[in-house]
């Protein structure tokens, strides 16, 4: 059924970020009526490669043909012109406006003296939804779709120009398994029309069941294509994490103490269910999934910032209630939050001021802040974490983002705690940094703290974690200890594929349920 | 001296730098155009436009505060109006009579208190319901004008009482009482800012209220104290005007709110919240009322008056909108 003949070809590409090499030399092609899965880990580059296509970034080197005709993107409408569709994870649509309004958006069929020609509208978003095979009408707010419905509005967007080439970016994440079925028909269709079709997700059983082949990037190069039907998961793994990890294992194991944090059962709504594991002092427990796999969102209930809805949170063996990050802080439990810049810092504030800000209510002198206190506590950090700043008056908003991470880090140090959750420690960090960075944590541990660490990259919690907790879909799939894991069992775990192993029964059934769905 | 540290200082500077071109202005325009003989740079001139800035003065640094958490209250004028009238209406109250000279501490106790409840309701509301403090004190800025309204009617509320007028006219050290209680209020606030944990919780809150919340800061308090403060400040506005004048109609205070937040924006602090001094407010204020005073001393009518800050107003935001840009890259609209 294939079209030897490529719609879409990247030769070559090369965008360089300052500090990073992005992609390095990525070629790339999809054919006319294949479905062609790009897969890699997070960071691998999978994103920078979509967004060169779309026209969103400019390569620093190579070349875009499509059909046979090289081009220069230069924008999203540019790609949109020339037949490049993209459906992206996250939903770009006006909820208050019908889905036809939301199809043709920014090109609405008009009349004369600029009215709205809302037949032909109507009319051109039916023969659309036709296609699509969905149960709304073109008059529909968008708002009160279901998200599956949403995505198909997304999809129909695409439809609106003869597309030769569509990207779906993780387009099941948030679908149900039925709505799983609807969107691999309309992927079908598409496919049967002639229409390349970009493929990305991290799901081998969609992979595995809806494409014709796979290419896969690691640290923004090509590792290679396979032939859907002649590989198996092990081997795109391998490809996917083949490398020889220039960070070594962790390797230093010293004195742990006794179980610092415990939870039990715990459970919020639909983010996460039935999590239990515990945390010593002196050992840094990671938790690696996908991104959406609820870890963040443990963290966040055991900080006090989301109510679980059953479970318990023990600390040194005492069961403990917290309502809040104030109760939490006084118990020692101090988070580093994932995104530096929402969620850590006071960017409109300096060094100093961002540091005490949990106990500058401690740190007073009469009805004031004592600043010299202040100054006595970023110093002490200053050196210990070696934060590069040229003094305490400088604002945080214009540190290096590992510099600014230090500072987040010290922040929670400079409280004590018992417990410290790092939640994506090195994102946005640039690679010197990142071993900066881990050292530390490493040294903390050492130091006595219970550490959790957070990752999305692999090398990072392979590199830091005593042990290891997978999960997946809210659920904790299997804990690895620093030597039972490996790079293959740890993506499978945090894939949702059940495992061989016979430790972990209770996960692995639910790997089966969801092998079972997609069947 | 990075570019950072250069464009606060011509920030914080800017609005005292604007304050000295008027006054060579309106000296300068004013030999030529001024009806009257009097120089406008003239000291017991210069000590009335403090004391005139004083009502408004007042409010604008509490509202400086509530800015600077990234709030607004849109409620301060019919606060001060009611609070008025509770001053006033209260000495004629009969067991006040009976007291002597000792009803006015009781009077300005009870205008003060008025202030505070009034500025506590709306600070509950903010916090409880997570509603904009902007229709919020919308909300509440209409219904305590319907208080004020439903007090006396139309009729303006009156009660004269000498040794309060006294007090109110009074000149220590040279300042009228007016002025006293400006900038004294001032100073309060200054150190509130910048010295004490309240006013480095309410940098934070505006500035990224989710890191605040991930700091341990009780945000929702912390929001209703600073309702309540500017309660009493509009309160304490009103007791330092109506000390004086003893009468007031129920339309007074309308638009405070508008001539406060001018004063505040004027002086740099951020609508979006997280940046602001005290110091600049006060700076915004007095420039507001050089403006009105001058443009009056070369025989502007208030209309004209009205469309030069207005204009002003606009001028003075986009300039710090170029100051704030951080360069090609940066999103077009």
């Amino acid at each position: 059924m294939t079209d030897p003949k490529p719609v879409l070809r990247l030769r070559d590409i090369v965008k360089t970020f300052p500090g990073v090499r992005a992609l390095d030399g990525v070629s790339f092609d999809v054919r006319a009526g294949e479905v062609h899965a790009l897969m890699g880990e997070n960071g691998a580059g999978k994103s920078t490669l979509m967004k060169v296509l779309g026209g969103v970034l400019a390569p620093n080197e190579g070349q875009i043909f499509i059909g046979e005709d090289p081009v220069v993107m230069t924008s999203p409408k540019q790609a949109k012109a020339m037949g490049v569709m993209f459906i992206h994870q996250e939903l770009s649509l006006a909820d208050e406006l019908s889905v036809a309004e939301n199809i043709f958006l920014g090109e609405l069929p008009l009349k004369s003296f600029g009215r709205v020609d809302w037949d032909k509208l109507y009319a051109d978003t039916d023969r659309i939804l036709e296609t699509l095979n969905v149960g709304f009408d073109a008059k529909t707010r968008v708002g009160d779709l279901s998200i599956a419905n949403q995505q198909m509005v997304e999809i129909g967007r695409a439809l609106t120009v003869d597309p030769r080439a569509v990207i779906f970016d993780e387009p099941t994440a948030s679908l149900t398994d039925a709505e799983k079925v609807v969107l691999f028909n309309v992927i079908a269709d598409l496919q049967a029309r002639g229409v390349g079709i970009i493929y990305i997700s991290h799901r081998m059983e969609e992979i595995f069941k809806i494409t014709d082949r796979i290419s896969v990037l690691r640290d923004g190069q090509y590792s290679g294509t396979l032939n859907t039907a002649e590989t198996n998961e092990d081997e795109v793994t391998q490809l996917m994490i083949g490398r020889s990890l220039d960070l070594s294992r962790n390797a230093s194991h010293h004195q742990m103490g006794n179980v610092a944090l415990e939870v039990r059962g715990l459970s919020c709504g639909r983010l996460f269910e039935d999590v239990s594991f515990d945390v010593r002092q002196g050992e840094v427990l990671g938790f690696y999934g996908l991104v959406g796999a609820g870890r963040t969102e443990i963290a966040e209930t055991i900080f006090g910032l989301r109510t679980p809805s059953a479970g318990q949170i023990l600390l040194n063996g005492q069961e403990v209630q917290i309502t809040s990050p104030i109760d939490a802080i006084k118990l020692g439990i101090s988070l580093v939050p994932e995104d530096r810049k929402d969620q850590g810092l006071v960017l409109g504030m300096n060094c100093k001021d961002n540091m005490s800000l949990p106990q500058v209510g401690r740190l007073t002198k009469g009805p004031f802040v004592s600043q010299g206190a202040e100054i006595a506590i970023f110093d002490k950090y200053r050196d210990k974490l070696d934060i590069r700043t040229p003094g305490w008056r400088q604002a945080v908003g214009n540190l290096s983002g590992g510099n600014q991470q230090k500072i987040v880090i010290g922040k929670w140090l400079s409280m004590q705690p018992e417990v410290l959750i790092v939640d994506e420690p090195t994102r946005g960090i640039d690679v010197g940094s990142k071993s900066e960075i881990h050292n530390l944590i490493r040294d903390l541990a050492a130091q006595g703290f219970a550490v959790i660490v957070i990752s999305s990259e692999m090398p990072e919690v392979l590199h830091v974690s005593d042990r290891i907790v997978a999960m997946f879909a809210g659920r904790v799939m299997r804990e690895f200890t620093s030597e039972e894991v490996t790079e293959d069992n740890l993506i499978q775990a945090i894939s949702g594929i059940k495992e061989q192993g016979p430790a972990g029964h209770a996960a692995a059934s639910h790997g089966i349920g969801q092998d079972k769905a997609l069947t | 001296m990075t570019s950072q540290n250069r464009r606060d200082l011509i920030k914080q500077s800017g609005i005292w730098v604007f304050i000295v071109v008027e006054l060579a202005f309106f000296s300068i325009v004013g030999n030529y155009l001024s009806v009257s003989d009097q120089a406008f740079m003239d000291f017991d001139n210069m000590l009335l436009l403090l004391k005139q800035s004083a009502p408004i003065g007042i409010i604008a640094l509490g509202m400086t505060i509530i800015m600077i958490n990234g709030n607004i209250d849109l409620s301060v004028g019919a606060t001060f109006a009611l609070a008025a009238i509770v001053l006033l209406d209260s000495m004629t109250w009969p067991f006040m009579q009976n007291l002597g000279n000792w009803a006015i501490p009781l009077a300005w106790g009870f205008a003060l208190m008025t202030g505070v409840v009034l500025g506590a309701i709306n600070g509950l509301i903010v916090w409880k319901t997570g509603v904009d403090a902007f229709i919020v004190t919308l909300g509440s800025m209409l219904g305590f004008r319907g208080l004020v309204f439903m007090y006396n009617g139309e009729q303006p509320t009156s009660h004269l009482n000498w040794t309060l007028v006294d007090f109110a006219e009074a000149q220590f050290l040279g300042l009228h009482t007016a002025t006293w209680f400006l900038l004294g209020t001032a100073l309060v606030l200054w150190l509130v800012t910048t010295r004490t944990n309240h006013g480095r919780n309410a940098y934070a809150v505006g500035n990224n209220r989710d890191a605040a919340v991930n700091a341990g800061i009780r945000v929702g308090p912390h929001i209703m104290w600073n309702f309540m403060l500017i309660g009493f400040l509009a309160a304490l506005s009103a007791v330092v005007f109506y000390s004086e004048s003893g009468s007031v109609n129920p339309n007074d205070g309308m638009l405070y709110e508008l001539w406060a937040i001018t004063a505040v924006v004027l002086g740099g602090t951020k609508l979006a919240g997280g940046y602001g001094s005290i110091i600049g407010t006060l700076g915004g204020v007095i420039a507001i009322q050089l403006l009105r005073k001058g443009l009056g001393h070369i025989g502007a009518d208030t209309q004209t008056v009205n469309l030069v800050i207005g204009l002003i107003l606009i001028a003075v935001l986009v300039m710090d909108r170029q100051l704030n840009r951080q360069g090609k890259e940066e999103l077009k609209i």
